[in-house]
């Protein structure tokens, strides 16, 4: 690392600080407060650039670790696509949230400082508090600015994923317990027995698997997106559920290697029936915001697909040709997934701030009235379709090169997805943008002002970067990647001598 | 300006005129944005014609330059790159001309438009996307451009996007298209497996290694990786060349404006197929089952498609299943390993039909966006530029001697003749007697629209949009800028073959390009007999397919010309057949009650039954009201709001925080 000044801790505290400072200006002001929350989010994001600049891709191999907040190849990317949405989604509520305006904001900044929190912790007892506390701004957001059955869904989201946590939490102590420290990195190297792995592994999917979501785990999250307000949506599926892969990563990985390599037909079938399964439901959704929200989980099949597909390599394969494609491609697509989702939920929040409907039958011919909205709304479409040329493209096509290398069948049903994503995406576009004015709202529906032109203009630049040149966002990770895959091919157990 | 400039500069202008045209279309105007895109594709013609004049008088070799990494990820460089030899300067030539003529063509056909920045802007983008196909020296970029022709195809057959047929067309394109890419992109993940590289040099260079190499998919099914690399590619193409069984797609794409169907839908994207399978020659060469498996879908296409053509009242959709069919034949040349055949034939396609297309489109506008034959007739007098250059697209299309498509049809009949594959035999027959029908339908569409007596009339207050059978104004030939890009493809459509046969196809610059191997060369078996163009046309006169297309003409000429009722007649004798082909086999049919269907019903079941039913209700509630009863009695903690709640976690997480932070 290149400085010493505690660049991490002030991306936590920062936009934390933020929060509270806003919750203070109060009710009274809300120009104050959005402004604010602007200038926070906007200096976490600028600050986070530093740590771009200043992060090391040949040597990110070794941690850059300060007393127990650390990152590497797999952080730093998505700590920037975390800040990247932070003024983002501040924008994007800035006249829609109307009602408590500084709590609104309050819970984005909090939550922003958590979640920074949870990909930059390296302390096992650190990250578990950063992980749950950040469930609480996110029940908050869906609880006081969400939809009519938002009580149902709040409980519904909050119950899961807490009891999920439960489960790695008793997987932390017995750690702890074991080997005397809460440093996840001592217990990379903290031999293990298989069957010890083997429960570790179950505790740590059950905590991951549900924030994700993977199939059949996944009901909390159609019901949460569909409640939550626009902005709740969007950080929710551009990053919270990152938080799911990234724990895989940073937990199940590189702790628990050999139960990884003995269950990973497990989790490559939940991934494939995640994309395929997952794939016929969205298409047949009444609710656009259910049909992305089901999108997202086909999505997330391939990141878990991505990052277990390395042990069939392995085992498949002399070369071993293919692993960190599959995890790099894993990655990609948390990166893709963040932006297109992020823009999808910010494009149906457009429609519902104008016609306060979510259903796609209450729209058609949108592209008459709204053209600058149609063009972007269908290339995010068409991301989300895997077009290549955008980031949608970069981490399936990966991760269904790496599958095939192991198996044809998992790159047959991994593909599967080039026709089920263009089909529920492209339907969609059919129905609500395209076709000639449907009713009077329609007529009357106005295109989007500068300030949305620039929410969603930024991520399309993004995601057509991403797409055209994924080079520097893959550069970030190699080293680390590396470092995995050479750490999960060594047994733990036999250094245990059990 | 250095070659490798050069070629940037062919793709790059289009695109950037693409988004000029789209972004700034309020800033350029209408003639700003037409001017900009023409000029742009104007340069990329020329420029790709000069590289074109290189190879073939300068002196200038393949050309295989990288131009960015796009990445590298364990080890496989993901390049964007050009491979500039022989074939993909010649399809650069060809996409560039055809292009400019339809960019031109545009300004007429689209004069009216609401929407005209927006499909200059869409039809650079596309040139972008084709040259981009065609320049590839990987497959990654192959696929890149493979996708975005796709797209941009799709924007254009949805371009009018309020009327419902065109969005659904759309669609349907896009889908059927992606059913096609689902294979290509396994083929793309084998090669990558077989070989370790994306790069087609060096996947060509290793191919020979791998030919014994097999591998079992399906327990008890032994197959060869070349043949399952080769079927699966294929599957892509069967895609995008619209070949049966996933050919559906492209009569529905004639819902977009005619420029379009022109050069997408005639000219160039759908012979992207075609010409990935050439490129990919070397591995094809290795899998006499592919190519056996190619020949049979080819040849399948080529005569149920003209079939179906015969009894298309709707002008561009008997233009469409034209090109079905003339795709089948390329499709039948490449299984029988004459890619330079069918290359060749491309091009002449690309020409001759690229024409019969814009003249379509010039009697649609003159007849107020009627596209029924049945309601023209006699329009010879009034567009006599129409007429004639219709008439040359016509000839060259069924094979006339001397016109460009009688040296490319004739040569792949005789190279299919020349070819021991197994299949050969069905194929040949099949590309005979395709020759019959394509002349059949060819004159009927000639006879019905410009000759006869008028079979509509003029009636000034008819309105914007009258009934069927009546215009508003008598019909007149259309302006230059429609009528001048007739000429220009006319022109090649009469002398391309003549003049390029010998140095192109027989003299062996063409297959330059096409790796074959020596026993499979039927390209090289034909040209054995080849003393000129002049000989072969000659030699024509007594072959079959000269016969065969008089046949066609004579038919066509009594049954359209002489005794009109006869036609009637017939589909009264033959209901039955009749029925089939109006219904197209009834494939549409078939695939809306199996896979749309199905589709649905499965989507719908996993939702309400899985998902909502077990998962959901059962599972997931279930347990929850399970919990509920057990905690009725601590109920009397919980004040129920939710302020109160989530304070109290905060605090708690804070505080354990804090005291984490001091411990450490």
């Amino acid at each position: 690392m290149a400085s010493n000044w505690p660049i991490l801790s002030l991306l936590i505290w920062l936009p934390i600080f933020g929060g509270l400072i806003v919750l203070v200006a109060g009710d009274q002001r809300a120009p104050l407060v959005r402004l604010l929350a602007l200038v926070f989010a906007g200096t976490t994001f600028i600050l986070s650039i530093f740590l771009y600049t200043a992060f090391d891709t040949s040597t990110a191999a070794t941690f850059g670790v300060y007393y127990y907040l650390g990152v590497d190849g797999f952080s730093v990317p998505l700590i920037l696509l975390t800040t990247f949405f932070g003024p983002l989604v501040v924008i994007a509520g800035w006249t829609s949230i109307k009602d408590k305006v500084h709590q609104y904001m309050a819970s984005f900044l909090i939550m922003e400082g958590l979640m920074v929190g949870v990909f930059s912790a390296l302390d096992a007892m650190l990250f578990y508090v950063f992980f749950e506390a950040m469930l609480i701004p996110m029940f908050l957001v869906i609880g006081m600015w969400g939809g009519p059955k938002r009580v149902y869904a709040t409980i519904k989201f909050f119950i899961y994923t807490f009891l999920g946590s439960v489960f790695m939490l008793i997987g932390l102590i017995y750690l702890f317990i074991q080997s005397g420290s809460w440093s996840i990195l001592d217990w990379h190297q903290f031999p293990l027995s298989l069957a010890v792995q083997k429960w570790l592994f179950l505790g740590f999917l059950a905590a991951f698997s549900v924030k994700i979501p993977m199939w059949p785990v996944h009901t909390w999250l159609p019901d949460a997106h569909v409640e939550a307000p626009t902005g709740g949506s969007v950080i929710l599926a551009a990053i919270m559920l990152k938080i799911g892969g990234y724990g895989f990563i940073r937990f199940s990985l590189p702790i628990t290697p050999d139960a990884s390599a003995a269950l990973d037909w497990l989790i490559i079938t939940l991934s494939l029936i995640a994309v395929v399964y997952i794939g016929f439901v969205a298409l047949v959704q009444k609710d656009m915001k259910k049909l992305i929200a089901y999108s997202s989980i086909s999505h997330m099949g391939f990141v878990t697909l991505g990052m277990f597909i390395a042990f069939a390599v392995f085992q498949n394969t002399d070369s071993g040709r293919g692993a960190a494609l599959g995890v790099e491609g894993a990655m990609v697509q948390m990166i893709s997934h963040g932006f297109v989702s992020g823009a999808l939920f910010l494009c149906v929040g457009v429609l519902y701030d104008r016609l306060h409907s979510r259903m796609i039958a209450d729209y058609g011919g949108v592209a008459n009235t709204m053209p600058w909205f149609a063009a972007l709304a269908v290339l995010f479409f068409m991301a989300n379709s895997g077009l290549p040329g955008t980031s949608g493209f970069v981490g399936e096509f990966m991760v269904i090169l790496a599958a095939f290398q192991a198996n044809f069948w998992y790159a047959f049903f991994a593909a599967m997805t080039l026709i089920l994503g263009a089909a529920y995406s492209l339907w969609l576009v059919k129905r609500v943008i395209f076709g000639d004015v449907a009713n009077n709202e329609v007529a009357m529906l106005e295109d989007i002002n500068a300030r949305e032109a620039l929410v969603l203009g930024t991520i399309a630049v993004a995601v057509l970067f991403v797409g055209l040149w994924p080079q520097p966002l893959v550069d970030l990770m190699h080293a680390s990647v590396e470092q995995l895959l050479q750490h999960i091919q060594q047994p733990k157990f036999s250094v245990a001598g059990i | 300006m250095s070659l490798k400039l050069i070629l940037v500069l062919i793709p790059i202008l289009p695109l950037a005129a693409a988004a000029i045209a789209g972004l700034l279309r309020q800033q350029v105007g209408r003639a700003g944005a037409h001017w900009i895109a023409i000029l742009a594709v104007a340069m990329s013609f020329f420029l790709s014609a000069w590289v074109l004049y290189q190879h073939m008088y300068g002196g200038l070799g393949t050309v295989n330059i990288s131009i960015y990494t796009w990445m590298v990820s364990d080890g496989i460089h993901f390049e964007i790159g050009f491979l500039i030899d022989h074939l993909s300067t010649l399809m650069m030539t060809v996409v560039t001309f055809v292009s400019w003529m339809v960019h031109i063509y545009t300004i007429g056909y689209m004069a009216e438009d609401p929407g005209y920045q927006r499909f200059f802007s869409y039809i650079a983008l596309f040139t972008f996307s084709m040259l981009m196909l065609v320049m590839s020296n990987n497959f990654l970029q192959l696929f890149f451009g493979w996708e975005a022709v796709g797209l941009v195809s799709y924007l254009l057959i949805g371009f009018w996007f309020k009327r419902e047929s065109a969005i659904f067309a759309g669609l349907k394109a896009f889908l059927v298209n992606r059913v096609g890419d689902f294979g290509f992109l396994l083929g793309i993940a084998a090669v990558l497996y077989c070989f370790g590289s994306m790069d087609y040099a060096e996947v060509f260079s290793k191919a020979p290694d791998i030919t014994g190499d097999t591998v079992t998919i399906i327990p008890g099914f032994e197959w060869r990786w070349i043949t399952l690399i080769c079927v699966c590619l294929f599957i892509g193409a069967m895609g995008k060349s619209a070949q049966a069984p996933l050919h559906v797609w492209l009569p529905d794409s004639m819902e977009g404006p005619t420029p379009i169907s022109a050069l997408i839908h005639a000219a160039t994207m759908v012979t992207a197929g075609i010409f990935m399978v050439s490129r990919m020659s070397p591995l094809f060469e290795l899998s006499d089952a592919a190519l056996s498996f190619v020949m049979l879908i080819g040849a399948v296409t080529a005569i149920s498609m003209g079939l179906v053509g015969i009894v298309q009242n709707d002008i561009k959709r008997v233009i469409a299943y034209s090109t079905l069919s003339q795709l089948g034949y390329m499709t039948v040349a490449l299984g029988v390993s004459a890619y330079s055949a069918a290359i060749f034939h491309l091009m002449t396609h690309a020409f001759f039909k690229a024409l019969l297309f814009l003249a379509a489109g010039s009697v649609i506008i003159a007849l107020h966006h009627q596209q029924d034959m049945r309601f023209m007739g006699g329009l010879r007098k009034q567009m006599p530029v129409t007429w004639i250059t219709a008439w040359i697209g016509t000839l060259a299309l069924i094979g006339f001697p001397f016109m460009s498509g009688f040296y490319s049809k004739d040569t792949i009949i005789e190279a299919v003749h020349a070819s021991s594959r197994w299949g050969a035999g069905v194929a040949y027959w099949a590309v005979l007697i395709g020759v019959l029908i394509t002349s059949f339908y060819s004159f009927r569409l000639l006879y019905l629209t410009f000759h006869g007596q008028p079979r509509y009339t003029v009636d000034v207050g008819a309105g914007d949009h009258p009934p069927d059978g009546i215009v508003q104004h008598t019909p007149h030939e259309s302006p230059l800028v429609v009528t001048v890009p007739l000429v220009l493809l006319a022109i090649p459509s009469v002398v391309i073959g003549y003049l390029t046969i010998d140095p192109v196809l027989f003299g062996g610059w063409l297959s330059d390009s096409l790796p074959v191997l020596s026993q499979n060369d039927t390209v090289a078996a034909v040209g054995e007999h080849f003393d000129g163009a002049v000989a072969m046309a000659k030699h024509a006169l007594s072959t079959a397919p000269f016969w065969l297309m008089i046949s066609g003409f004579v038919l066509a000429t009594f049954i359209y010309r002489i005794r009109p009722a006869v036609a009637d007649q017939l589909q009264q004798k033959l209901p039955g057949l009749h029925r089939i082909l109006e219904n197209k086999f009834y494939v549409d049919e078939l695939y809306q009650k199996t896979f749309v269907a199905r589709t649905i019903g499965i989507g719908n079941g996993l939702w309400k039954k899985a998902d909502d039913g077990l998962i959901d209700g059962w599972l997931v509630n279930g347990s929850a009201r399970l919990m509920n009863n057990l905690s009725a009695r601590v109920r009397v903690w919980q004040s129920g709001y939710l302020f109160h709640y989530a304070f109290a976690m905060i605090v708690g997480l804070i505080g354990i925080l804090a005291i984490w932070v001091m411990l450490k």
